[in-house]
């Protein structure tokens, strides 16, 4: 087991590439749920209201 | 889908596959890289095709997907500098040269950053999506030159070793976790794509309900 974490002398090269690769697309998907949530958010707070006085709207 | 191929190919990467007599273990980096520069390519292409059928078309949600695109290829354009650099300096023992390929992934990356910032610069989302388009066509001369900087310049980058018609340069034992790797990486970019045009329809709702208030507040 600790043969397979040395990777031949590498493992400072190879376990940061696989991390790197792993944070950004764990990142990439925390992010957008995130934004997701907060869209879904601001959607929630301001789609009821809207709906009941969404008057047609005139030119003036 | 994505997640047995992503699994099957790192066992494969990691554990099974033979180290190269010359690389040694280090090859292994090969598994996240090459399919982060895919990746990195194909997001571009998306963003392409995306920036033109919204240019020519105007459909509204051409112009959401480009955006949607956007920071996932950057993304995985970060993942190939940055594995790139990593098995750059026990293989090659520099961490990073300007050669031909390098320079041209750095310009991909320039690229997107300056099509996100594009989206923001403006006020009006409409000449947002309309320059960011602009900016997205031209450059997608870059593309070839990336794929074709290995043959046209002199590089340290090795040439592709995959596509060669017929007959890869490469051993069926790397292959397999290879491409195991470039579908769950393609898995992961569509899951990603859809799950950004779900934040940017989110998003755009608010702000048409934001803008149907104020509109609304001022004419009662």
């Amino acid at each position: 087991m600790a043969e397979f974490f040395e990777m031949g002398g590498y493992a400072a090269y190879i376990w940061p590439a696989y991390g790197v690769a792993a944070g950004v697309i764990v990142g990439l998907f925390i992010w957008s749920w995130r934004g997701l949530a907060k869209a879904q958010r601001a959607e929630a707070a301001l789609g009821p209201r809207e709906r009941r006085r969404t008057p047609k709207i005139e030119r003036a | 889908m994505t997640l047995p191929c992503l699994l099957a190919g790192l066992y494969l990467g990691l554990v099974e596959s033979p180290i190269d007599y010359q690389q040694k273990d280090t090859v292994r980096i090969m598994y996240v890289h090459v399919p982060a520069a895919w990746m990195a390519m194909f997001g571009y292409s998306t963003l392409a095709i995306a920036s033109a059928i919204a240019l020519i078309w105007k459909h509204p949600l051409a112009d959401l997907a480009g955006k949607a695109a956007a920071p996932i290829g950057a993304g995985f354009t970060v993942i190939a500098l940055a594995t790139g650099s990593l098995w750059g300096k026990p293989t090659w023992g520099t961490w990073w040269v300007w050669d031909a390929r390098l320079t041209s992934v750095v310009v991909l990356l320039f690229l997107y950053l300056g099509y996100m910032a594009l989206w923001n610069a403006f006020e009006q989302p409409q000449r947002a999506a309309r320059a960011a388009a602009v900016l997205a066509l031209v450059g997608i001369v870059n593309l070839p030159i990336i794929k074709f900087s290995v043959d046209w310049w002199n590089t340290l980058h090795q040439p592709a070793s995959i596509s060669r018609i017929g007959t890869p340069a490469i051993d069926p034992a790397m292959l397999t976790p290879l491409l195991l790797m470039g579908i769950a990486y393609l898995g992961l970019f569509l899951l990603m794509l859809l799950l950004r045009m779900r934040v940017e329809l989110a998003e755009r709702r608010v702000l048409a309900l934001q803008l149907a208030r104020s509109r609304a507040g001022e004419t009662v």
